[in-house]
């Protein structure tokens, strides 16, 4: 890399100051989060400005948080008897069914966000920009692509399969699902089965469709174990702290 | 003067020359396209979603089904992120040999291109020549995976296992005689490196007969000079990575600039176009196939030399072997944990590009902590190539069309996911 992580960081939080909610650097990836309201004018400012120069939008795809951190294994502490084991029928994304419903776990305005990957060829660096949108129920994000052409096909991929908006886009279809299909299907509420299905009915000479009739099968339950080995030290001494606290 | 009225045409989902289930709904004004509407997404499968409801190492396979025609670069993509998050570090002969099949994958993807490319265009006989040479590439794959295309050999911290020490025989059958057969069996009689070297050593050979029927070709000239011209600025707007940036002239290579594995160790240069027609995208990627096998026969001389691991001993990832886990107590507790819950990843979101056969093949991975992926997105550059579809054919005559998807290189599995 050209421009060392830390010197990009730093120019971003003197060039845009109050313009980004935050700037960080984990796993050598520089991660910028900015407002909607803020979006247009500081992605213009990285692709114009001499010292970024982030020619092209390499990727844009949405995320839905709303089921962040939620495991079917409880997995902290055995009860009397045992582990949790079991898994409860849909609680989790892959085990839903029609009509079933999955509750957000993260607060309105945090479910929802566009990810933008930008290179610059230049300065031979990368940088990843955020934006989350403010209202659950009808999310909207400013669209960029008056700044990046490439843009155009990432909104309409994103607008499909999370029902995000891009206000502005000039072409809004829906563009990987099938025509008239209804729902956005990467939202983490969506069942993994599907609403419908489709055949050729031949008595009605044409295809129709019917609600699925396949059952959820996932096989391995989603576990998050608390793994020590990926805990910084600082948290070692802050929990330790916590205890004595608590002790 | 009769008058002559725009109209609409269907073309695809199937036909020969749409590549698998393009649909372009094409305005036209005579023969010359107005605009042109690509339909995509009749091959979705939704693998990022299927993805999360899977344990990591189980969506190694998924990825062979993205872009079907290189598949182990999928594959690479993919366990890189994962490596990445658990900041995992692999051995040095899994390096090489990832670095020896990515190139091998390289040369398999550009001969497919070439292949049907040049037949779209109306060149029959490069296909037979393509699909001749990636029979023995395919061999390959078979004997180091046990399957010819969807190998899911790369593992996170390795490779799945080492390279053979023998090729696969043909044997005599009703169909062939044996003396057909031992007249392929010639070259198959020593180990999977001896086999490959016998390959990069024939290759070039072979470049310069697709370079005999083609390059002065005045036919394939005729239907690629000047179509589907790309500026340098325009490419970048435009999302262009890969061989179809190189064309236009921009020197970019991520083998290069931000090499991973052991490709600062290579010895190989970056062709780059001027024009940014369908042309100087052939040669350039021409010239690529040339420079991978110079890469495969570097990774050859070293991985002749340098016997060891090819899986990281790491085994809360990566699986032990199997005596071990017989034998061995731990191997044993370490192998029914992989195999029925997996493992899990520290929580973070990372990015990952590899310098795959059509351009950046990128991933993104964030993971909440747990042993299935909490989202997954794949960056495919054909998506990107086939979204310029109406910038790159408006103003150019329908055959043109055939022409500008033949240098796309597009493949569905990858752009429909």
């Amino acid at each position: 890399m050209a421009t060392s992580l830390k010197q990009l960081a730093d120019s971003l939080g003197r060039n845009f100051g109050k313009q980004l909610v935050s700037v960080e650097i984990k796993y050598q990836e520089v991660t910028v989060v900015v407002t909607p309201e803020n979006l247009i004018e500081v992605a213009t400012q990285l692709k114009e400005s001499e010292e970024f120069k982030f020619e092209q939008l390499v990727d844009l795809c949405g995320v839905d948080y709303s089921q962040f951190g939620v495991a079917e294994w409880q997995t902290n502490d055995a009860s009397n008897a045992g582990f949790s084991r079991g898994v409860d029928v849909s609680t989790t994304t892959g085990r839903l069914q029609f009509g079933d419903e999955l509750e957000s776990v993260v607060d309105n305005g945090a479910r929802f966000a566009a990810v933008y990957h930008l290179i610059s060829y230049q300065n031979n660096c990368r940088l990843r920009l955020k934006v989350f949108a403010a209202d659950d129920s009808f999310p909207v994000v400013p669209t960029i692509t008056d700044v990046w052409a490439s843009a155009d096909w990432y909104e309409r991929e994103a607008f499909d399969l999370f029902g995000l908006l891009f206000s502005g886009h000039p072409d809004l279809r829906r563009i990987l699902t099938d025509y008239g299909f209804v729902g956005h299907p990467f939202r983490k509420d969506f069942p993994l089965i599907g609403n419908v299905e489709m055949r050729y009915d031949s008595v009605k000479r044409r295809v129709i469709y019917e609600p699925v009739s396949i059952e959820p099968r996932v096989l391995v339950p989603k576990v998050i174990r608390e793994d020590h080995r990926y805990i910084s030290d600082e948290q070692m001494i802050q929990e330790k702290e916590e205890a004595k606290g608590d002790a | 003067m009769p008058e002559i009225k725009n109209y609409t045409l269907n073309f695809g989902p199937q036909h020969p020359a749409a590549h698998g289930v393009l649909r372009l709904v094409l305005e036209m004004d005579g023969e010359v396209i107005e605009r042109a509407d690509p339909h995509i997404g009749l091959l979705h499968r939704g693998t990022e979603k299927l993805a999360e409801t899977k344990p990591f190492n189980q969506n190694i396979g998924y990825m062979d089904r993205l872009d079907y025609v290189s598949m182990m670069c999928n594959e690479h993509g993919y366990v890189l992120a994962i490596e990445k998050l658990l900041e995992l570090e692999i051995p040095e002969r899994a390096k090489y040999i990832r670095v020896m099949f990515d190139e091998i994958t390289r040369i398999l993807n550009h001969l497919m291109w070439i292949g049907t490319h040049a037949l779209d265009v109306g060149a029959m006989t490069m296909f037979l020549y393509a699909f001749r040479e990636r029979e023995d590439l395919m061999d390959l794959y078979e004997a180091v995976s046990g399957t010819r295309m969807h190998a899911t050999y790369y593992r996170p911290g390795g490779v799945a296992r080492d390279l053979p020490d023998a090729m696969p025989q043909y044997q005599e059958s009703r169909w062939r005689s044996k003396k057909e057969a031992a007249r392929l069996n010639e070259n198959r009689q020593g180990s999977l490196l001896d086999f490959t070297e016998d390959f990069t050593n024939r290759f070039p050979g072979y470049i310069d007969e697709y370079e005999t029927l083609l390059t002065d070709n005045r036919i394939w000239k005729q239907r690629t000079v000047g179509i589907g011209v790309v500026t340098q600025e325009r490419a970048f707007q435009l999302g262009f990575t890969g061989p179809m940036l190189r064309g236009s002239g921009v020197e970019w290579d991520l083998r290069k600039k931000q090499p991973y594995e052991v490709y600062d160790r290579m010895d190989f240069d970056i062709p780059v176009g001027t024009n940014g027609d369908c042309y100087d995208r052939y040669l350039v990627r021409i010239e690529e196939m040339r420079q991978s096998n110079r890469i495969v026969k570097q990774c050859i001389s070293w991985l002749k030399d340098n016997p060891g691991i090819v899986l990281s001993e790491n085994h809360k990832v990566a699986a032990p072997r199997r005596e071990m886990a017989k034998a061995d107590m731990e191997g044993l507790i370490h192998h029914f944990k992989l195999f029925t819950e997996g493992y899990t990843v520290p929580e973070g979101e990372v990015y990952t590009a590899i310098e795959h056969p059509k351009g950046e093949f990128g991933v993104f991975l964030i993971s909440d902590g747990a042993n299935k992926p909490y989202r997954l997105k794949v960056r495919a550059p054909g998506f990107a190539h086939l979204s310029s579809m109406n910038e790159m054919a408006t103003g150019h005559m329908l055959s043109d069309v055939v022409a500008i998807i033949g240098t796309q290189d597009i493949v569905f599995g990858e752009i429909d996911r």
